[in-house]
């Protein structure tokens, strides 16, 4: 029985842990929404870009003749004519002062270092006549060589911008034995070749495409006194801020404005070229402008995600207790050091030891620049990479010691006693309680009838053989500490900021920092005000998402908004009872000291006499006889500045079934079991769950961003880049245990990224389980039918008796291992 | 230009148009209907789906000029009299959106679908959804709605 | 997004489509369904001066019987096929494969003639026309009508029978009435073009397979039909084992492309698995 049954049998007595339905809803389900896209100004002009097909060129001409002349063009521009007013893509975290990060300009001016960077703006008044006269812009390239291969990156033989004399923008480790929070990762792995089992793998975190549903958009209008931006971005503070810094706007005299944004997933955390170079023209014109990316567009040149050569070793006992994980990244950046790029691949640092009890541990992580798409945040960002690795790694150990991967999970992982638990990587994970959710997860799942089944399947060799997938993971998120962040030389703070507005005629506003794009925050955080200060929920509206309205704020990734950005709000509000109680005293002639606050309502203790929320907001605002010295107001703000992470964890199964005449792979059943600590609204998190889910399984099974040899991206629009739609997937089983987080005031735990960082191995290590008995222990992502069915037809059946050979160390030849040679100079060049 | 004459959520309308026009431009730009809105370049997506003559079309793949003397209903026009339509309504009490962007079409499309096949399995649903990416809810929720929507008798 | 410059037609009779083609010659590209063709001009892959919409003309609509034959519009949508019972009586292989075409919005303006003279190897209406024999009528300048036989209708990828200036104006469909019938596509994810299709309609009698018809999708430039096959399951019954020898070779001299989804081996691999399982489910085993 967990927590959460007993609360859904008894329904809350609040607000919060209801299942609301959503407030954004209405407007979205009727279309009187406002994208970017919707806006017309009076005389707004429209841009289209002029893009590299070369993956590495230098620009040598440009002739917009042609174009200029073209019907309705008010006038096309280069880098040459913006280099002075466009700004630039500002990197926000670099590794280390030694990390190299090439200048990233919104138009080109010299160079070109991946396909689709913009050369050339073209502006007209209709986009067609735009789009039409930028196919009239003549550019000459003179092709350079491209390097599009991350072991071939690291050679330096090709590089993506000579000028920087490596393909190598910076180096990062962590060592436990270093910084004391664990051993020597060497002695490990050493002492485990002799008597114990070493496990060596190399997985590949293919390339992805955030594939947000809205298009990006911009529409800048520079007519008023402020500059106005509109933008589908996930960061309007950060851009406000980036766009000052780099463009020499003063910060108040920028307006950015997030309206509706159709999702994100990390790929609207950016500030993108087309924004730095809407603005720029836009200023140099005086008129309002518009860009709107086609998906092709938007595939090619919004951010791409993950990408990485994972090489592991895990040491163990030859009971299956691990002694060690050393981990050795290259990662893909593409052609640019992204806004937090460079950082994404270390957050994994701390989550690749997930829920274990390690010895020793090391992280050394290499970033890489290749002539492609630069790469950043994708929903997990770093997580996922790390939970893929480990979770994977768990299974071939549990084969390599021949337990159920379950039991041998068990063996390792934190127990709920040990909470707080200071893990190998020196974090401190507050709560959870792994025994509960996996116990959970393997009642709804069925467990010993699956494995039954798969005996049965495996015995008859059916040719549609099961797998069963296991995923126990935690992750950090909550992002993030100021102070961490500062340690890591992140450009800003990890704060949140809330405003609560009380107005006369007891109506709420909630201003909060956090922007949403889709995650539901205007009925979460009226649940949560509506808790706190008593007023009913439908009294409350949320506000946010234009930095006019909502001035400060750090935006919404990293699964902050809730466990961040709603705490702020919890401190501001109760800041308003605070503000209000002498003012209620006043009203009851009581001693601030006798007033209680209870329900909405300020009581004097002992009596039955009281005031409400709203009577105190109003006579603050008539002001006629407040007690003196108070100022007439209840409003408040809070910012709140996290002390640590959130550490969300659950246990996922996946069942898969395999055919194994065509490969096909096909899901069964999938039971996710989180524990997110106190849950808001369990309807959203719900939503949250399923879409995080799918996203995973998505990369597991479909997506991937593949170039040709040339550097040109193959899969640039949704026909080969494969999205599953509702066709491809099933319905999920959700379930939740809780142990409250301790860190925040409602014990919530972050949950949009969970079920994207928890899926990928599950549905990986289901297809590999489905075939293992046929020799396959590893097949690359996605999981295409092809791959799963050459797997087969090259795996080598495995004896059921006798004795066990080690593990096998970087076969070549195997799916995802290195060739010797590149392999060795990246060692080499690690140490 | 070509004149077309286009009736759209109950409205007539005459316009000059380019022929090159696509109709959801001409939805968006012209009639400002932009609940109806782009998401991609291949008709792979189905954010633009609207009726055309009662049934469900990809408004980016059909030209302004095709719908010359048709009748168009958008995501703005289902709702009657103020009340949601039983689809719209299912969508927000199954939580089956949450950026919303693909929803317009999505819900155009679930109608079509409930018109076509007024008990369908989750199956048929699915399959019935196939032409509209959805990024966020993983179409957990959505089949849900649309099953919802399917009990309470939905015909439009 | 938004396709170049164009002039538009919308002729009303086939005559007169036929003169628009031959006033703007080259220039002039045929709006069927316009599923496919829509795309490619909002990417700029291809930008005709004119576009003649086919839209409009009332005869090139609608299905018939006369006699043994199903008569099919030109410009009948996937989805009046699909709601037709004469369709899935007479050519249930056709219904079986139009159902798998793209998704419904798609199914409701994409057309049987845009998708054959489109001739996408791997579209899905290509196949069942070959295993059902299906005949194409073409109409030319002056009125002039010509058939040709589906075998020889697809020369190479994206080029047909039909020439410059000329119009698919029928589908003839010999009927196949008490034919079991399947379409076996593989794909990746559901919206997808078939990585490997096989249509398959089989008569049988007491148990065995009298007569069969295979059409394979996207094993080469043009749909395929697999006649060797066909012979090779002529009297063998309709078991796992006699299909499997009867299918072993379908791939046999097929040349299909190599892409992100599938390598040309893997390709003639999954044809045989394929074949087979289309082949027992039209035959009702």
């Amino acid at each position: 029985m967990t927590i959460t049954e007993e609360r859904q049998t008894d329904a809350p007595e609040g607000e919060v842990g209801r299942s609301r339905r959503r407030k954004e809803d209405q407007r979205l389900i009727t279309g009187r929404t406002r994208w970017t896209d919707n806006i017309q100004l009076p005389g707004m002009l429209h841009l289209a870009m002029v893009r590299s097909p070369f993956a590495h060129a230098n620009i040598t001409a440009i002739d917009t003749d042609e174009a200029k002349a073209a019907p309705g063009v008010i006038g096309v521009f280069t880098g040459a004519d913006l280099k002075d007013t466009q700004g630039v893509n500002a990197n926000a975290w670099p590794l280390n002062a030694e990390q190299k990060a090439p200048e990233h300009l919104p138009v080109a001016v010299e160079h070109v270092a991946c396909a689709g960077e913009i050369v050339a703006v073209v502006v007209a008044r209709t986009a067609a006549q735009a789009r039409d006269a930028a196919e009239l812009v003549d550019v000459d390239y003179e092709e350079l060589p491209a390097v599009l291969d991350l072991r071939e990156a690291v050679k330096d033989e090709v590089l993506t911008h000579p000028s920087l004399g490596t393909n190598t923008s910076a180096f990062w480790k962590l060592d436990s034995a270093e910084q004391g929070s664990g051993g020597d990762i060497e002695a490990a792995i050493a002492k485990a070749r002799q008597d114990g089992i070493v496990i060596e793998r190399e997985y590949r975190q293919q390339r992805l495409v955030p594939a947000f549903m809205e298009p990006r958009s911009t529409v800048v209008d520079p007519t008023g006194e402020q500059l106005v931006v509109w933008s589908a971005t996930q960061i309007p503070h950060i851009l406000r801020f980036l766009i000052a810094a780099t463009m020499g706007i003063p910060e108040s005299k920028l307006r950015v404005i997030a309206p509706d944004v159709g999702g994100g997933f990390g790929g609207k955390l950016q500030t993108t070229p087309e924004e730095f170079a809407t603005i720029a023209v836009a200023r140099r014109l005086g008129k309002p402008c518009k860009y709107t990316e086609t998906r092709s567009e938007s595939i090619l040149s919004a951010h791409h995600g993950r990408d990485q050569i994972q090489k592991l070793t895990l040491a163990a006992e030859r009971d299956g207790r691990v002694t060690g994980l050393k981990v050795e990244l290259l990662a893909d950046l593409g052609a640019y050091v992204a806004i937090v790029g460079g950082g994404v691949p270390v957050l994994g640092a701390w989550m690749f030891n997930s829920i274990y009890k390690f010895d020793a541990y090391q992280f050394n992580c290499r970033t890489v620049l290749t002539n492609k798409t630069w790469v950043d945040a994708y929903r997990g960002a770093g997580r996922p990479e790390a939970t893929y690795g480990i979770e994977r790694l768990m299974d071939e150990l549990a084969d390599e010691v021949g337990i159920d991967p379950l039991e041998l999970r068990a063996k390792n992982w934190i127990t709920h006693d040990e909470f707080p638990f200071t893990t190998v990587a020196g974090m401190t994970y507050d709560s959870g309680n792994y025994e509960a959710a996996t116990a959970r997860a393997k009642e709804l799942f069925g467990y010993d009838e699956l494995r039954e089944e798969q005996r049965r399947r495996r015995e008859s060799n059916d040719p549609v053989q099961l797998g069963i997938g296991i995923s126990t993971f935690t992750e950090m998120c909550g992002l993030a500490p100021s102070r961490v962040l500062g340690s890591l030389n992140y450009g800003a703070g990890g704060w949140e900021h809330a405003s609560i507005r009380m107005l006369a005629t007891g109506k709420v506003e909630v201003v909060t920092g956090a922007s949403a794009h889709g995650q539901g925050h205007e009925t979460a955080w009226s649940q949560i005000v509506a808790d706190r200060l008593g007023i009913p929920f439908e009294d409350i509206e949320v506000l946010h998402g234009d930095t006019q309205i909502a001035p400060r704020g750090m935006d919404t990734y990293g699964s902050r908004s809730l466990v961040v950005g709603a705490e702020a709000v919890i401190r501001a509000a109760d800041k308003v009872i605070e503000k209000a109680k002498p003012i209620a005293a006043h009203m009851l002639e009581a001693s601030v000291d006798d007033i209680e606050f209870s329900a909405g309502r300020f009581g004097v203790k002992g009596t039955d006499r009281g005031v409400s929320m709203p009577e105190v907001a109003l006579e603050s605002w008539t002001c006629h006889n407040l007690p003196d010295g108070v100022e007439p107001t209840i409003d408040a703000d809070a910012t709140f500045d996290p002390d640590t992470f959130s550490f969300p964890h659950g246990t996922h199964l996946c069942a898969m079934e395999v055919d194994t005449e065509t490969g096909a792979t096909k899901m069964r059943s999938y039971v996710a079991v989180d524990d997110i600590g106190v849950i808001v609204n369990p309807l959203i998190v719900e939503g949250q769950e399923h879409g995080g889910l799918v996203q995973g399984i998505a990369q597991a099974l479909w997506e991937g961003a593949e170039y040709d040899d040339q550097g040109t991206l193959v899969t640039g629009s949704f026909v080969d880049y494969t999205l599953p739609t509702s066709a491809d997937t099933i319905s999920f089983v959700t379930d939740h245990t809780t142990s409250p987080s301790t860190t925040n005031t409602l014990g919530t735990k972050g949950v949009g990224e969970a079920g994207t960082i928890a899926s990928t191995p599950a549905v990986v290590n289901a297809i590999v389980d489905a075939v293992r008995h046929l020799g396959v222990n590893d097949i690359v992502m996605p999981c295409t039918p092809e791959r799963v069915w050459k797997a087969i037809q090259a795996g080598a059946p495995v004896s059921a008796e006798g004795e066990r050979e080690a593990a096998p160390h970087f076969d070549e030849g195997a799916p995802n291992q290195a060739d010797p040679d590149p392999s060795a100079s990246v060692e080499g060049s690690l140490s | 230009m070509t004149r077309i004459q286009v009736t759209v959520d109950g409205v007539s309308y005459s316009d000059d148009v380019e022929p090159r026009t696509l109709l959801v431009q001409y939805l968006r730009e012209s009639l400002g209907k932009t609940g109806t809105v782009v998401g991609c370049d291949t008709s792979n997506c189905g954010a633009c789906t609207v009726h055309l003559d009662g049934v469900s079309v990809k408004s980016c793949n059909v030209l302004a000029v095709q719908a010359d003397g048709h009748e168009v209903t958008t995501i703005e026009g289902l709702a009657t009299d103020g009340e949601l339509h039983p689809v719209q309504q299912a969508f927000h009490e199954c939580h089956a959106l949450q950026c919303g962007y693909c929803t317009p079409g999505m819900i155009m499309q679930a109608v079509d679908l409930l018109n076509d096949n007024p008990d369908p399995s989750e199956q048929e649903i699915r399959e019935g959804l196939e032409g509209n990416l959805c990024r966020c809810t993983g179409y957990h929720n959505i089949v849900k709605a649309v099953q919802q929507a399917a009990k309470a008798g939905v015909t439009s | 997004m938004i396709p170049a410059q164009f002039d538009y037609v919308a002729p009303e009779t086939v005559q007169d489509a036929i003169a628009a083609l031959a006033e703007h010659g080259d220039d002039a590209k045929v709006l069927a369904g316009g599923q496919s063709l829509l795309p490619i001009l909002r990417m700029r892959l291809n930008a005709p001066g004119v576009i003649v919409d086919l839209g409009r003309i009332p005869e090139l609509q609608g299905i018939s019987e006369e006699g043994d034959h199903l008569v099919i519009g030109a410009m009948t949508t996937y989805a009046a096929l699909l709601a037709s019972e004469a369709v899935s009586t007479h050519a249930g292989v056709l219904s079986k494969a139009i159902h798998t075409v793209a998704d419904p919005q798609i199914r409701h303006r994409g057309t049987i003639g845009g998708a054959l003279v489109h001739a996408d190897p791997a579209g899905d209406v290509g196949a069942p026309a070959l295993a059902l024999g299906a005949e194409l009528v073409i109409a030319g300048a002056g009125g002039a009508t010509r058939t040709v036989a589906a075998d020889d209708f697809f020369e190479d990828l994206f080029t047909t029978a039909v020439r410059d200036g000329e119009l698919l104006t029928q589908v003839r469909v010999p009927k196949h009435t008490g034919w079991g019938a399947h379409y076996e596509k593989f794909v990746r994810v559901s919206h997808q073009w078939s990585i490997v299709g096989v249509a398959a309609t089989v008569r049988s009698e007491a148990g065995s397979i009298a007569e069969a018809r295979v059409g394979l999708t996207n094993m080469g430039s043009t749909p395929l039909r697999a006649k060797a096959v066909e012979e090779a399951l002529v009297g063998r019954p309709a078991t796992d084992e006699a299909v499997r020898a009867a299918v072993a070779s379908v791939a046999d001299g097929t040349n299909p492309p190599s892409d992100l989804n599938g390598d040309s081996d893997y390709r003639k691999h999954l044809a045989t698995v394929l074949t087979r399982r289309a082949v027992l489910a039209a035959a009702g085993a």
